[in-house]
């Protein structure tokens, strides 16, 4: 078929190529990202100035505040990740490649977990700053620690869905709709977690958060990864 | 290689061409439905290594689809398809030696010319992909514009590039859908020529087209695709270009399909 010697790429590589490719397509753009940040910082806002500090405790409020802010920000980045495909139909010539559609849908999830991080890495100090969070050692990195672990199982769900949707014509509103009911169960144990940390408990009490969000973030990339392949038939 | 035979007669979709090798490309009596609509019905072609299929037909008759199942995009509802002997939904490698070119540039906007098509030489497992890219593009005549954006370039050039990135891992089998799209007549020169050279080196192309002339020059197999089905395919030494056009017209208006 191919040259002598010639192998097309395995897994990991297929997946680190296709989202090294999507990473430098926001980075050029900087669309999905700039309107996530923007998003983000302007419900920041917002809620804070919703917020009547003698009625609801800031240590209270703020782990609600955080994931739903994650949550929305979020899907506008997963939202955009297969319209980048479809613009010119590159997705056709992206599955017409000798690369699995598993590798593909890991690389397109690989990417959505950098984005979705980037936009945790501003929302978490900028909610610190304005509900006046404790400022203890080693917080700030625990609570990016619990978001990037939920963002796994986010992306997962919703690059699934950003694929499933891509060519609806009410994507925008379909992504939501049906990504939503499966972060549930990502979004409660971190949450919890969020709350606890800021609350200065123990780790011990957050470990049983953190298994559960990891075995969430396990059935959920391993379940999205095989029906991935299912999407892409028109 | 010896030459393939070929069905003769509008019932080529139940015949099938006998090769001593496997052929570069071969579809079985293959059918492809969107819910009650059958918009690929029973296909069967076998292209030889070097062998050029065109293939014609009017709007909504189905090459689009039998070119994506022919690429391994589509499933089919029924039959297969072989490249080189392997089925092509079984195995992703065996697209390795198959190149698509759409009339949709198959782009990315944001990235230049050269990184989307050492984007896809890199797919495609090539060695030095940069290279490649630019060697491909080179090939195409445009490779003065290998690192500009492809959103700044002109339709014509984005057609250019998109060739470059369908050539750039030299595939066996070369499945092109109205390709000339956009292109000037340099494009369409620089098309022709690097499509020939991949002819002679062995590959079986698949032409879709609405241009008669285009499709009749390059094909040594040419077919007619109407609702689904093969209306006509003949070897294109069989086919006279003066008597083709009238014939084709009565083909896609159903006066000769009765």
């Amino acid at each position: 078929m191919t040259a002598p010697g010639v192998t097309a790429p395995g897994v990991l590589a297929t997946a680190w190529l296709v989202a090294r490719k999507d990473l430098t397509i926001e980075f050029r753009t900087r669309s999905a990202f700039l309107a996530a940040v923007t998003f983000a910082l302007l419900a920041v806002v917002i809620f804070r100035f919703s917020w009547d500090p003698t009625a609801v405790n800031a240590l209270d409020l703020a782990p609600g505040v955080l994931w739903t802010i994650f949550v929305f920000s979020g899907l506008l980045g997963l939202h955009r990740s297969f319209g980048v495909e479809q613009a010119d139909r590159a997705v056709d010539a992206l599955l017409a490649a000798p690369v699995s559609r598993e590798a593909v849908f890991l690389g397109k999830a690989l990417a959505n977990l950098g984005f979705v991080t980037a936009v945790q890495c501003v929302t978490v100090p900028a909610v610190a700053l304005f509900y006046d969070l404790p400022a203890r050692g080693g917080l700030l990195p625990a609570l990016l620690g619990v978001a990037v672990l939920a963002a796994v199982g986010l992306v997962a769900v919703g690059t699934l869905f950003s694929a499933m949707t891509v060519n609806t014509r009410l994507a925008e509103l379909l992504l939501p709709m049906l990504a939503l009911p499966f972060f549930v169960p990502i979004v409660t144990p971190a949450a919890l977690a969020t709350a606890r940390l800021l609350a200065g408990r123990p780790l011990a009490e957050v470990a049983p958060m953190l298994r559960l969000l990891g075995s969430f973030d396990l059935v959920f990339l391993v379940a999205c990864t095989l029906a991935f392949p299912f999407t892409l038939e028109e | 290689m010896p030459a393939p035979a070929v069905p003769d007669a509008a019932s080529a979709t139940s015949v099938l061409p006998t090769h001593a090798a496997p052929p570069a490309l071969e579809a079985r009596l293959l059918r492809r439905a969107f819910g009650p609509r059958r918009a690929v019905d029973g296909v069967s072609v076998a292209l030889a290594a070097g062998e050029c299929l065109a293939l014609f037909g009017p709007n909504g008759a189905g090459k689009s689809t039998l070119l994506r199942l022919l690429g391994g995009l589509l499933r089919p509802t029924a039959g297969e398809v072989r490249v080189a002997g392997r089925r092509v939904d079984d195995d992703p490698a065996v697209r390795a030696g198959v190149g698509l070119l759409s009339h949709q540039s198959l782009l990315y906007a944001a990235l230049t010319a050269r990184e989307n098509v050492a984007f896809a030489a890199r797919l495609h497992g090539v060695p030095d992909p940069d290279r490649a890219a630019l060697a491909a593009l080179d090939r195409l005549r445009v490779a003065d514009r290998a690192d500009t954006p492809v959103r700044r370039l002109s339709r014509g050039l984005q057609q250019r590039v998109s060739a470059a990135r369908a050539v750039v891992h030299t595939p066996r089998v070369l499945l092109l859908d109205e390709p000339y799209t956009g292109l000037d007549a340099a494009g369409a020169e620089a098309l022709t020529e690097t499509l020939t050279a991949l002819a002679a080196g062995g590959a079986a192309l698949v032409l879709v087209t609405h241009h008669l002339d285009e499709g009749l020059a390059l094909a040594t197999q040419v077919a007619v695709l109407h609702r689904g089905r093969l209306a006509f395919h003949q070897p294109r030494a069989a086919v006279d270009p003066e008597t083709f056009a009238p014939r084709y017209r009565d083909l896609v208006t159903d006066r000769g399909a009765a």
